[in-house]
């Protein structure tokens, strides 16, 4: 099983398998950095996994002024989910409660494409009449009168049906420390990659699943082969060395952004080396069975 | 480019309507030449107005202008015309595309009807620029005005979308009935500009009387004006300027409607 070793890190010979996934795209700015963060963090929160919330959301980069529509400094969000209908419920939602109820903000699309999403377009009934569309030469708008005088938002957004979900690394270390900073280092890096998210608190999965449960009615239970202390009474995918496990999972627009994510978390941790950070470094998969895209670690050192 | 260079200053007004692209591809010079653009009972034809030199009829030149120029650039779906010179009355009219350039003044009608693409007319503009013909409910609705130099009456008169730029002044009621859309006038709107506007925006540089009929709402929300100075600085620096300018926003017209907004410079009386 473990084929490569790097730096002293024990890379399992594996894939990690993610499937496919629609996702949109939104722009929110606002006076400052501060408060596009803001809204940004409130309207991805609950948004880990699809498993429980609907959908899964995080930021994708800060955009300086000079990129964003209106000039002021802004927020990439990215979300993903598995039907379009899901999909478009939970952005009208998420802008609607979290966007337009934060100070100063404003939000445009944040993805092109043919096919589009609904945001503006069914945000403006809340102007009550006293909405403004405005069209200009590459976006149409909604002025809904608020607050502090107007929340303007695209009308709608664009959505792809090419977004992978799933992509995922699982890192064991010596110690819940080592491992934790090795995640921290990984998601770090996963950061500066274009078009991804990591949906889970920090983008780091403690309780990593697996599909079923011997309780009726539950879709994912706690992943016993990869729980440490389960290891003497239960098959266990473990090392007698692995004292902790953190699983970083990764969202992204392209097969490719996911791989480009993987690839730089990966050369993050393994940086570390097994003391420091993780000794070995895995990936989840069902077996090839359940999703067409598998990002093979080896292929990524 | 399809050139056509006036030989003479008609003696009558000129329907140029078929000298598009669409109308003239495929065409040969005969053919050309014998399109009647006359609307006397003199019959008139393009050979008798104009030298004409053929070329890629995507894109067509008028070498000479005249006030008598009618109806050029109707229709206009696509590629580009320019004039170098005047035009007469409803130039653009109906237009859905494409790029019509005007190097001198228009007449009455410019834009009227217009649906998308671009006109720029590098002098001046007549009356109801944009405006409906008459029997039509709306104005333009659609694509992007711009004029460096003044317009004459009721300039974007029942407008409906799209944007109008006028860098010089506007004579009276300007934006008049307007639907929705934007107006900027850089310089001067004369008496009551807005005049029964019921939505859209004006964005004047000084109005010389305003109608009691709109109320002011205090600072405008800066977002919206950030995006149309950003639009603006694409099509004019003046205009540009002016909406970045500190304005002051007023609702109207009250008369009817009133979900319109006229944005002044902050200080106007």
């Amino acid at each position: 099983m473990h084929a490569l070793t790097r730096n002293g890190v024990r890379i399992d010979d594996t894939f990690a398998e993610a499937f496919d996934m629609r996702a949109t795209g939104i722009v929110i700015t606002a006076p400052t950095v501060r408060w596009a963060r803001q809204a940004a963090i409130t309207a991805t929160g609950f948004a880990s996994s699809i498993i429980g919330c609907g959908v899964e959301a995080g930021i994708d980069a800060d955009l300086p002024g000079d990129v964003t529509p209106d000039g002021r400094p802004g927020v990439r969000v990215l979300l993903f989910a598995g039907s379009t209908t899901e999909l478009q419920k939970q952005l009208v939602g998420r802008v609607g409660q979290c966007v337009l109820t934060s100070p100063g903000s404003a939000c445009y699309a944040g993805l092109g494409g043919d096919e589009a999403l609904r945001m503006g377009d069914g945000l403006r009934y809340f102007g009550d009449g006293w909405q403004i569309s405005k069209r200009f030469a590459d976006r149409h708008v909604w002025r809904i009168p608020v607050m502090d005088g107007e929340f303007v938002c695209e009308g709608s957004t664009g959505l792809t049906k090419g977004a992978v979900g799933g992509g995922n690394l699982i890192l064991m270390g010596h110690s819940a420390d080592a491992t934790l900073h090795a995640a921290e280092a990984a998601v770090g890096a996963m950061n500066a990659v274009p078009d991804v998210i990591m949906p889970f608190p920090g983008g780091i999965v403690l309780s990593g699943s697996k599909v079923g449960s011997k309780y009726q009615g539950l879709m994912a239970s706690t992943n016993h082969a990869y729980c440490p202390t389960l290891r003497g009474a239960t098959p266990s995918e473990l090392d007698a060395d692995t004292a902790a496990v953190l699983e970083i999972v990764i969202d992204g627009l392209t097969p490719a952004s996911v791989a480009a994510a993987m690839r730089a978390g990966l050369a993050a941790a393994v940086a570390l080396g097994p003391d420091a950070g993780a000794a070995r470094i895995g990936a989840g998969n069902y077996g090839g069975k359940l999703g067409r895209h598998h990002f093979h670690l080896r292929e990524l050192l | 480019m399809i050139r056509f260079t006036l030989r003479a200053p008609p003696d009558q007004r000129l329907d140029l309507s078929p000298l598009v692209p669409d109308r003239l591809t495929g065409l040969d010079q005969g053919t050309i030449e014998r399109i009647g653009v006359s609307t006397t009972r003199a019959a008139l034809c393009v050979g008798d107005v104009f030298t004409v030199r053929l070329g890629d009829p995507a894109g067509i030149a008028f070498d000479g202008g005249s006030e008598r120029f009618d109806n050029l650039g109707e229709a206009l779906s696509a590629g580009e015309i320019i004039v170098e010179g005047d035009v007469g009355q409803f130039a653009g009219r109906r237009m859905g595309g494409g790029r019509l350039e005007i190097r001198g003044d228009a007449g009455g009608w410019a834009a009227s009807g217009m649906r998308g693409g671009r006109i720029e007319i590098l002098g001046r503009a007549g009356e109801r620029l944009g405006g409906p013909a008459a029997g039509e409910l709306a104005g333009m609705a659609g694509g992007i005005v711009v004029v460096r130099g003044s317009v004459g009456e009721r300039a974007g008169d029942r407008l409906r979308r799209g944007l109008i730029v006028v860098e010089g002044d506007a004579a009276g009621w300007a934006g008049s009935r307007m639907i929705a859309g934007t107006l900027v006038v850089c310089g001067t709107a004369g008496a009551l500009p807005g005049y029964l506007m019921r939505r859209g925006t004006l964005l004047l540089g000084r109005a010389e009387t305003l109608s009691p009929t709109f109320v002011p709402t205090g600072g405008p929300a800066k977002v919206f004006l950030r995006l149309l100075a950003a639009e603006l600085r694409q099509l004019s620096e003046p205009a540009a300027g002016l909406a970045a300018a500190p304005l002051q926003r007023l609702m109207g017209d009250m008369a009817t409607l009133g979900l319109g907004e006229m944005l002044l410079p902050s200080g106007h009386g």
